[in-house]
């Protein structure tokens, strides 16, 4: 079972997925809990595999008993095993809360299908997080963006425009990596990641290996968001349902930036993207705007989940910066907030998502005394913000400690700079939240009594909802206190050699 | 000379990136959404193309279908210089498939967007959702 | 000396934590359960430093490290002589100020009394874990904790003017300590990969490392401007913005928690991270000197011109702030000492004057000083307190702050500094005229209008003796007793002192 853990962790959502129409047709109630019970294996799965790679190294699979490069091959490492953990708890956790938001926010003819086809997304991001083989990676991110861009339509009003744009943008970015892909094809005459890394180097001067490499990036860009590519993101992940937000915004982008890692540190040695053909310079100014940028723009809206979308914008900056300088403590911090922002993004999208059930808007202006109504919830929010801007000793501070340390360290005295400033913005815009919850006297209160109008009620979310909400925000206390032990056991061998 | 047969002898690359730049710049540039789908399509396409010219050898490589001794036997040797490159055009055929499936997602919502606001042209579409705003 | 390894810092921290739940559930259901839960949390909260007391004068330190997150980012006790002074100071000031905010709060009948207390009963164990911390980092996550703690106290009352005055200070606190000091922790960690203090300074062999004067200097300056708490101009507005808490918060701020951790923080920097080696050979004593200097002065001035009680306090506090700021610059033993003696006496004098102005809003609803003429009539025991205390401030004998200032003016007679004896004359003499004038208008001058006596709804009157119009007794007790613990300790200031002479000794004698 061991060594069948890869495939099989594509293969259980991958089949039961259709399965699960026909379930879904027999009795609508089935769906949940076999879209939940999945992903609870997957779990599982990636844990046991995290275990192994742990114990014994990075581990390999071939589809089919075929050699590689002929044969297509899974190949596991500390990297994406540590991802293959983060994607499949954050399923696991979103598909759990699903139920009632689905309820109330979709026609209750659709559930089957949202089910199956949030199933297919999870195949899609767990195959790129296994693959060993570049175009397998592109089939499998196209499973997964086509399954994005449907769970987005079924979301608002105004959700079908914004997932055509996304459309039209993911396709230019997939299309490119499948360039990218072909150029180095046709120099190498292989598509299997371990191969090329060999084949590669000697040809490191030609152009088409540049120019591969360029559209590599760029594709890839796009569809992690990276500043300027990232117009489609607010809008689509605004318009979301909120389970889809939840899920898409914490997987897909980070997905997203292994997949970056992945063709610029393992297929192309570092030393390709910081000296032959340095885009890594590019790459941390392009981050620092996209830090900027995001913070800015979080601050200017007024509808919590579109805030929340910029946010993420900025912290697809902060992970590509921390890649992009280029040493140890960087690449840590890179990693680490990687797990940090999944869980962040959860935790916050969730909230946003119970905020849309019980009080039918997101308005960040109008949620005076929700923290009588959902106290709970609330309290997450508290917890999940103060990780957002980096403040001790939630998980958020200990990624930003390594990151900037990684720009101290390679002087880069202006991304220091960025940083602070971006946690300082990040400050305000959850500040003006908790401070309009918490201490905004609604409009009929006169003085500084609050016994002139009734108490509102204690009405918090279902349990479904309400648990992994709990659980995320607790999550993010806890893996504050074991940072080092993750750090030690697992991402140091996830930076690459010469850093 | 040189440029002339840089242009001719590489002649599928222009072909491609010429297609390519059609859909590009209709995906982009115009305004119908259902023009904007075919752009995508063209696109996508250039790309496959290019893939496929890739597979071709000079001297006139033709298809990989072996003969064999006679049935149940083994077949005979394989000299692969005869043969096209298979793997591009396996890798295109998923390709196509991914491609096939975006239009179709894509057109299951361009029917939504006609349903709701019944055209499909961005500029006025956009005028509906701000006019519906303001209202 | 030495090092004993012991939970008990982990013990102290976690009793007001425990307290916290507790009056967090059961708070709403009775009042008196939330009240007990914060006295026996303070009681044995203080219990348990005492209980380190006599293993720290024997000379050892007590340590223990709770949690290794990661390299560089230890959660690490490390309680030596200067941690237990604050230690000892704020635990002992936090049962009185329990007593004293449950009477303000009962009188006034308030509101959000549970959130109040929980709050409370957090920043005390946050302000704990300052005092008791082992290196910056822990200092960095409890400073954060302190801030983040006392915005809903500040923000009490939940009228406009109060948002916007919790807006500012948490503007300043959060933004100036991530801005400013957290990056001088980066620098620090990256100058010489740890920050573990110690009592020749953390970073006193970085020079010979190779580290520059430039980066020294620049870290001690984001250092100075992100602790922001201690409150030195030009970052010291939050601290008037503040005054909006009501007065046991105010009283809790400015004499026990927040203030007194920020000049804490800097005298630990001072002394345990840069040392007094490296700060002499940079100068940067006499540079911070004469910035505090400045900010005694000019804040000692605009204090003359404020007509609100507590905004006085409030500039006065600034003030007396750089006093301690200004005796651990001069970096000699007997401004050490002083400046440390500072903490305590300041927080002594301090902590009356405002529990009096809380009792004076409690009993008259009078908050400006031009309303408080002959108010020393009707409130006696309040008034005598609040002259001790003043005279505390002034700095007169037998009162306590003689103490302090007469060691800092030794100091700058040591350290040959000649104009600071010149900055503190001058500035007892701007306290002796912002306070004197409130003394003898409350006890020589006639009340200006009587109307305001009849009409109260609150019986809490405690009419004893024909005429006296008092706080009720849970108020007025605490103050008389920290005026006599102002004057007390002139008298004796034998712990403290002690406690102080070690640190001095510890961090000179260990050159």
């Amino acid at each position: 079972m061991k060594e069948q853990a890869p495939i099989l962790i594509i293969a259980i959502p991958l089949i039961v997925s259709f399965l699960n129409i026909i379930a879904g047709l027999i009795r609508r109630n089935f769906c949940y809990p076999i879209t939940v019970l999945t992903m609870l294996s997957c779990v599982y799965l990636s844990f046991v595999i995290l275990d192994t790679v742990i114990e014994t190294g990075k581990i390999s699979y071939r589809l089919g008993g075929w050699e590689p490069p002929w044969g297509i091959e899974y190949v596991v490492d500390h990297l994406n095993a540590y991802m293959l953990v983060i994607v499949s708890i954050v399923s696991f956790v979103v598909a759990f809360y699903s139920k009632r938001s689905i309820e109330k926010e979709l026609h209750p003819s659709k559930i089957i299908y949202f089910y199956t086809i949030y199933l297919l997304l999870a195949t899609g991001l767990l195959g790129i997080l296994v693959t060993g083989d570049l175009f397998n990676l592109f089939v499998f991110l196209e499973i997964a963006s086509l399954a994005g861009y449907a769970l987005i339509a079924i979301g608002e009003d105004k959700a079908p425009l914004a997932t055509f744009n996304y459309i039209i943008m993911g396709t230019i970015g997939a299309c490119f990596y499948l360039l990218g892909v072909g150029y180095l094809y046709i120099v190498t005459g292989s598509l299997n990641i371990a191969d090329l890394t060999r084949l590669l180097p000697p040809l490191y001067e030609s152009k088409v290996v540049l120019v591969a490499f360029a559209f590599f990036v760029v594709g890839v860009a796009v569809k992690i968001a990276l500043f300027p590519l990232h117009t489609w993101l607010p809008d689509a992940y605004t318009l979301a349902p909120s389970t889809v937000s939840a899920f898409v915004s914490a997987t897909m982008t980070k997905v997203g930036a292994y997949a970056m890692i992945r063709v610029m540190f393992t297929v192309f040695e570092p030393s390709f993207s910081f000296e032959t053909f340095p885009t890594m310079q590019i790459l941390g100014w392009v981050a620092s705007a996209a830090m900027m940028f995001g913070c800015i723009m979080a601050l200017a809206q007024t509808d919590l989940k579109r805030m929340l979308a910029y946010i993420l914008v900025a912290e697809v900056g902060y992970i590509v910066m921390g890649v992009s300088v280029g040493n140890r403590e960087g690449f840590t911090g890179a990693v680490l907030h990687i797990l940090n922002d999944s869980f962040m993004m959860v935790s916050l999208f969730l909230i946003a998502g119970a905020l849309m059930y019980k009080e039918g808007h997101r308005n960040i202006t109008k949620l005076a005394n929700i923290n009588k109504k959902m106290p709970v919830t609330m309290g997450c929010f508290i917890i999940a913000a103060i990780s957002m801007v980096g403040v001790p000793p939630t998980a958020g501070f200990f990624s930003k400690w390594y990151l900037i340390l990684g720009a101290i360290n390679a002087q880069q005295w202006f991304f220091v700079a960025f940083l602070l400033l971006s946690s300082l913005m990040v400050a305000v815009a959850f500040f003006r939240i908790v401070q309009n919850i918490f201490f905004k006297p609604s409009e009929s209160h006169e003085g500084h009594s609050s016994h002139a109008h009734e108490e509102p009620v204690r009405d918090e979310v279902p349990f479904s909802m309400q648990l992994p909400i709990f659980v995320m925000s607790m999550s993010l206390l806890i893996i504050g206190f074991f940072s080092g032990q993750i750090i030690s056991n697992v991402i140091q061998y996830t930076v690459p050699k010469g850093f | 000379m040189d440029t002339i047969d840089f242009i001719i002898g590489k002649y599928n690359y222009w072909v491609y990136i010429i297609l390519m730049m059609i859909g590009f710049y209709a995906m982009i540039a115009k305004n119908n959404f259902g023009k904007k789908l075919v752009g995508m399509n063209i696109f996508q396409t250039a790309i496959i193309l290019y893939f496929i010219s890739t597979a071709s050898k000079k001297g006139g490589a033709t298809i990989p279908i072996t003969l064999s001794e006679h049935m149940g036997a083994g077949v005979s040797t394989v000299n692969a210089v005869q043969y096209l490159n298979p793997l591009p055009h396996v890798l295109m055929l998923t390709a196509i498939v991914v491609m096939v499936s975006t239009f179709g997602v894509a057109l299951a919502i361009l029917i939504m967007l006609y349903k709701k606001y019944k055209t499909l042209e961005e500029d006025e579409i956009l005028g509906i959702i701000k006019a519906g705003k303001e209202s | 000396m030495e090092i004993i390894t012991s939970i008990t810092p982990v013990i102290i921290i976690s009793t007001s934590l425990v307290a916290t739940f507790l009056i967090y559930f059961t708070g709403e259901m009775s009042k008196n359960l939330r009240e007990a839960w914060t006295i026996l949390a303070a009681v044995i909260k203080f219990a348990f430093v005492m209980s380190m007391l006599p293993t720290i004068l024997e000379g050892n330190v007590i340590q223990y490290t709770l949690v290794s997150i990661a390299p560089g980012l230890i959660v690490q006790f490390k309680v030596d002589s200067l941690g237990i002074f604050f230690a000892i100071l704020a635990s002992f000031l936090w049962i009185i100020t329990s007593f004293y905010s449950i009477g303000y709060m009962r009188s006034l009948n308030e509101h959000a009394q549970t959130r109040y207390f929980c709050c409370f009963a957090i920043a005390l164990s946050a302000t704990m874990g300052v005092a008791m911390s082992g290196n910056m980092f822990t200092t960095f996550l409890f400073y954060e904790i302190i801030t983040l703690c006392t915005y809903p106290l500040v923000a009490h009352k939940e009228t406009p003017e109060a948002l916007q005055g919790a807006r500012r200070y948490l503007t300043y606190l959060l933004g100036t300590s991530v801005a400013f000091q957290l990056t001088a922790v980066f620098l620090t960690y990256s100058a010489v990969g740890t920050l573990e203090f110690s009592d020749k300074g953390l970073l006193s062999d970085a020079r010979a490392s190779g580290i520059s004067d430039t980066f020294l200097i620049i870290t001690f300056v984001l250092y100075m401007a992100g602790i922001t708490k201690a409150a030195m101009m030009p970052l010291h507005s939050w601290l008037p913005a503040a005054m909006v808490a009501p007065t046991p918060v105010s009283a809790l701020l400015h004499a026990v928690a927040v203030v007194k951790t920020g000049v804490f923080v800097v005298v630990k920097v001072v002394l345990h991270v840069f040392g007094i080696n490296l700060l002499t050979e940079l100068g940067l004593g006499t540079a911070l000197a004469y910035f505090a200097s400045i900010t005694i002065i000019v804040s000692s001035i605009i204090a003359l011109k404020q007509d609100n009680l507590k905004r006085r306090l409030a500039y006065s506090t600034v003030s007396q702030l750089s006093y301690v700021i200004l005796g651990v610059a001069l970096l000699t033993p007997s401004a050490i000492a002083g400046s440390i003696m500072h903490i305590v006496l300041h927080a002594f004098g301090k902590i009356t004057l405002f529990f009096t102005a809380g009792a004076i809003y409690v009993a008259h609803h009078k908050t400006e000083i031009s309303q408080l003429d002959g108010i020393g009539k009707k409130m006696p025991f309040t008034m005598a307190a609040f002259t001790l205390g003043s005279l505390s401030m002034i700095g007169v004998p037998p009162l306590g702050g003689f103490l302090s200032k007469w060691y800092i003016g030794i100091g700058a007679l040591e350290a040959h500094q000649l104009p600071i004896i010149l900055v503190l004359v001058g500035s007892t003499i701007l306290n002796a005229c912002y306070f004197l004038p409130i003394v003898y208008g409350a006890f020589f001058k006639e009340p200006a209008h009587d109307e305001h006596h009849g009409h109260h709804g609150y019986n809490n009157h405690s009419h004893s003796k024909h005429g006296l119009e008092e706080a009720p007794a849970l108020m007025v007790v605490p103050l008389v007793l920290t005026a006599i613990g102002a004057v007390a300790l002139f008298f004796s200031p034998s712990v403290f002192l002690d406690l102080a002479r070690m640190v001095v000794a510890s961090v000179i004698g260990g050159n």
